[in-house]
């Protein structure tokens, strides 16, 4: 028996017998991912545009039902696109600025998101999780085809694993029976319950909040909602202690109820209850239809450590943060882009294994930072005590009048990427007047250029981007060359890369990581700490 | 003679919130309350301009 333990939006990779099935001892692969989420597969794309032999292993085939994670960041979309798979996103996703915050009725404030000129991607797009996951299952299919080594076996389920010091053993499930693979590298991405985590007994600790919420999507035409995300507390249509309202493409809308701990799930899953609250919400001659809709509680916990040897962790299996901010789904990215050129070096024999320690901590400081943000909105959202209950309100109250209060109102702080401060990698900032922003350990900021935006220019390999300075043609230390970008004032018509990158400076030299992290930078090109900034930032030091 | 400041003043809000209701922590409503007014007192007695706060105490009667 093999069934599905959920619904498919699209059938994609349907089983097909492989090979490796037939073999008398087991066939060893460099990396096997497991799980086919969004996580997954961003992994595969990663390591098959380097030429690294990557094989994921679902339990499905293809891409579950259900909106689920609505929310893409800026951040995840730049990494989306070094993975050549944003612009479809962007096309099919909306693009919002705007929000509001209600307390009982009446609005309190409302803020913009102020996106900053200059970039080549906006700050949020909103847009079903399906979609996301079918553009980047989409560009593995082409790079498949343009000779990547990735492969995706679905209905394959991984049944046991066991770790050697040196690699992993794998007892995969399929609608054929039972096979066995070896991997030198096993990445965990099968998500937040973890079947991985489980096998092997890795802890999962944290915070669970005892509130439930209600999803609902429906599909409405209405022009009495804007493209803006509305954020309701205590509304008086009772259908729940908080509400949000948030668009997505397909004229469907994401309403979120608050509807307490101590609830009958089945009861409140009927579509005749969801609807009363919805009604009561929209009022009773609103016409919709609903699409999907989902009890949810959460948590906001990580693993102590996302590396055990040869076992890797990454996105929702590894940290889990309530949904409030987008942190979801965007970390998860952002784990990708950190691990992927990472592996990839030690692979490739490029750097030492003690590199993928470095994937630890710099994203271990990421889910902290990301839990931190969750579990303070999740603790105004829903506050614990009724002290707790009061002050908030107070500040609801008072925001509605004055100012100073309108930055502790927390209905979800949004995802923005991790900077990497005190990373081992980081070589000391000693570009004088630099700007903050572009720190060593900071991811780097876009900038529009006299051809194009300077971001698809870095990334996918070490580069050094010399601004107003003198620089080589590249720099080849130790097996590993970074190109150079050299640019000018010329290039900067409006003056975008100066603020990023120069402040006081009169010019400076960047090495940046593949992921797009600054690891040094100063105002001129030495060789020689350059070259120690290369040994460095791939754990060489 | 200075005035009431109601605009944002606190660097870092939501690290001050958290703090302020980890305070909290494990009270009762009525020990809570008791916090709270010392909690007032203290801050008063550091403003100290008496025109402030009578300002500041004209400022909470507003409601919405």
């Amino acid at each position: 028996m093999f069934d599905d333990r959920y619904t498919l939006a699209y059938r994609l990779y349907p089983y097909e017998r492989h090979a490796d099935q037939d073999k008398d001892t087991p066939v060893r692969h460099p990396v096997v991912v497991m799980g086919g989420g969004p996580i997954g597969i961003a992994t595969a794309v990663d390591l098959g545009q380097q030429g690294i032999p990557v094989v994921v292993l679902d339990d499905h085939e293809g891409v579950g039902m259900g909106s689920r994670a609505i929310c893409f960041a800026k951040r995840c979309l730049e990494i989306a696109d070094r993975y050549g798979a944003a612009k479809p996103m962007v096309e099919k996703g909306v693009v919002w600025n705007i929000g509001k915050v209600f307390h009982k009725d009446g609005q309190v404030f409302d803020f913009n998101l102020l996106p900053e000129e200059g970039h080549e991607f906006p700050a949020f797009i909103n847009m079903q999780q399906p979609y996301f996951e079918s553009f980047m299952i989409e560009r593995a299919f082409e790079l498949q085809k343009q000779g990547a080594p990735i492969q995706i076996r679905g209905k394959n389920r991984v049944d046991n694993v066991v770790v050697k010091d040196d690699h992993v053993v794998i007892e995969v499930m399929t609608p054929d029976g039972p096979y066995t693979l070896e991997a030198d590298w096993l990445i965990g991405a099968d998500g937040a319950s973890s079947p991985l985590r489980t096998m092997l007994g890795y802890d999962f600790t944290g915070k669970v909040f005892q509130d439930s919420f209600l999803i609902a999507d429906i599909k409405m035409k209405n022009d009495n909602f804007p493209t803006e995300r509305w954020f309701w507390f205590e509304p008086s249509h009772g259908s729940g202690a908080s509400t949000l309202l948030h668009k997505q493409p397909d004229d469907v809308w994401r309403v979120d109820f608050q509807i307490g701990w101590d609830i009958d799930r089945k009861e409140e899953m009927k579509e005749e209850n969801i609807r009363r609250r919805l009604d009561a919400f929209l009022g009773d001659d609103v016409e919709y239809e609903m699409v999907w809709s989902s009890i949810y509680t959460f948590q906001c916990k990580r693993m102590e450590s996302f590396r055990h040897g040869p076992v890797l962790f990454a996105g929702d299996a590894a940290h889990q943060v309530s949904p409030f901010g987008a942190r979801g789904a965007n970390s998860g990215m952002q784990d990708v882009d950190n691990l992927g050129w990472k592996l990839g070096m030690v692979i490739n024999g490029q750097a030492p294994e003690s590199l993928l320690d470095s994937y630890n901590s710099e994203r271990v400081h990421g889910a902290e930072e990301n839990i931190l943000n969750s579990t303070r909105s999740t603790d105004f959202i829903t506050p614990k005590s009724e002290m707790s209950h009061l002050l908030r309100n107070a500040v609801l109250e008072l925001s509605e009048h004055y100012e100073f209060a309108r930055p502790l109102v927390n209905s979800g702080r949004l995802s923005v990427p991790c900077v990497y401060d005190g990373s081992s990698l980081n070589s000391a900032d000693a570009l004088i007047g630099g700007p903050a922003r572009t720190r060593p350990g900071a991811p780097c900021p876009d900038a529009p250029l006299a051809d194009g935006f300077l971001l698809p220019k870095l990334g996918g390999q070490f580069t050094l981007l010399a601004i107003n300075a003198e620089a080589p043609e590249a720099l080849t230390e130790d097996g590993i060359t970074a190109n150079v970008l050299s640019l000018n004032s010329s290039d900067d018509k409006t003056g975008a890369l100066a603020a990023r990158y120069l402040g006081e400076a009169k010019s400076a030299v960047y090495l940046i990581r593949p992921d797009q992290h600054v690891a040094a930078r100063r105002e001129a090109y030495d060789e020689n700490l350059f070259r120690a900034a290369l040994k460095r930032a791939t754990g060489k030091e | 003679m200075a005035e009431l400041i109601l605009t944002p003043n606190i660097a870092g809000g939501d690290d001050f919130y958290e703090e302020l209701i980890n305070a909290h922590d494990g009270l009762s409503k009525a020990d809570s309350d008791a916090y709270n007014a010392r909690l007032l007192l203290i801050l008063a007695n550091h403003i100290g301009d008496r025109d402030i706060l009578s300002a500041a105490i004209n400022a909470a009667k507003r409601k919405a």
